[in-house]
């Protein structure tokens, strides 16, 4: 899988506020530096997140098949919301 | 460790084609340390285990997920919208927790208000029929009103759960008439969620010919969540039992229980 990211990152930046090789998707509410090209595998590797135990939204679309978390490329601006199950009645 | 009914003395519970052998659902929020939670549903006998949707918290370690508790294999884990105040929420809410793959079911809550917790019984509507069109089971969490337990089979509800008493409450069943009125109504199961306190408030909920019903608070706050997990249990079964038994009728004078004949002069 190439992990080159499209181009369409790099425009949609802002200059001077974002380095050019990072991007900041914002996760559960928070901005998160990462590096360009990152994927939600990506960010769920550099969280420590096992994907069995979570779902993934992705600027409101959830995610539902797992096997796609590599090809899912993020970018800046991106809002990624990341779930569980909690105890609840 | 469970019992369960024998068969020849009652029929499953069967929810939206699938059959269970418990007729107590229990929840999983606010037990005091996971091994109490586990403990108390195992003792419980309950097959129907409640869960909530909630953002993965980042700043700790990711050990506060329930499945890291509860084995998803041995329960059927059924994701609530708890905290959602609008069919949007609650719609969104239910598909991420279908996302997480276990099942399509949902225990749909639209809360109206923050103080009572009681449903807002017009997005609960609205959101039982888009989630049904979706392809849901939805067991719909709604107040002891037999018109809006209606509605809520017609938009396509799998099972109606109106409230005992407010969610948390711990005050039993308030009125024992229209739970009896709604389930005399409806094809669908019904099942009471929320209000339930004690065995006798289980017991006498039972009573009333409900299909089943669903506790947190009650076995969570409980000094003793295994012991009262176990009374739990035992009351359902007795409640269901003595309804399928049909009680004798009630009478305001006595009736001797031995013979009036044969006594001596």
């Amino acid at each position: 899988m190439p992990n080159a990211p499209p181009l369409s990152i790099f425009r949609r930046m802002s200059a001077g506020t974002v380095h050019r090789s990072s991007i900041t998707p914002v996760v559960n509410g928070e901005p998160k530096a990462m590096a360009a090209g990152s994927t939600v595998a990506d960010l769920l590797c550099e969280l420590g997140l096992d994907p069995r135990l979570v779902v993934v939204e992705h600027n409101r679309t959830i995610l539902r098949d797992r096997t796609t978390y590599a090809a899912q490329p993020l970018a800046s601006g991106d809002t990624i919301e990341i779930v569980h199950f909690v105890g609840g009645g | 460790m469970t019992t369960v009914v024998a068969p020849a003395l009652d029929s499953p519970l069967v929810i939206g084609g699938r059959e269970f052998h418990s007729r107590l659902l229990v929840g999983t929020g606010k037990y005091a340390t996971n091994d109490d939670m586990t403990r108390a549903i195992e003792a419980s006998g309950a097959e129907i285990v409640t869960v909530a949707v909630r953002r993965v918290n980042l700043q700790r370690s990711n050990d506060e997920g329930i499945l890291h508790h509860l084995d998803p294999s041995r329960y059927f884990l059924l994701a609530n919208t708890a905290g959602c105040y609008t069919a949007d929420d609650a719609v969104r809410y239910a598909r991420l927790g279908r996302a997480a793959g276990f099942n399509e079911w949902v225990k749909l809550e639209v809360i109206g208000d923050p103080q009572t917790l009681l449903p807002d019984t017009t997005g609960l509507l609205d959101a039982t029929r888009t989630l049904a069109a979706d392809g849901f089971k939805v067991l719909a969490y709604t107040n002891d009103d037999l018109i809006t337990a209606l509605r809520l089979e017609d938009a396509g509800a799998a099972c109606v759960m109106p409230l005992a008493s407010p969610i948390g409450s711990g005050l039993g069943l308030l009125n024992p008439f229209s739970i009896r009125t709604i389930k005399s109504r409806l094809t669908v199961p019904v099942i009471v969620d929320a209000g339930v306190g004690t065995a006798s408030d289980a017991c006498v909920t039972m009573e009333q010919g409900v299909d089943g019903i669903l506790m947190n608070t009650a076995l969570a706050a409980a000094a003793d969540p295994v012991r009262m997990a176990t009374a739990m249990r035992l009351a359902v079964e007795a409640g269901r039992l003595a309804y399928l038994a049909g009680r004798m009728p009630r009478r305001e004078i006595a009736v001797p229980s031995s013979p009036t004949a044969g006594m001596l002069e």
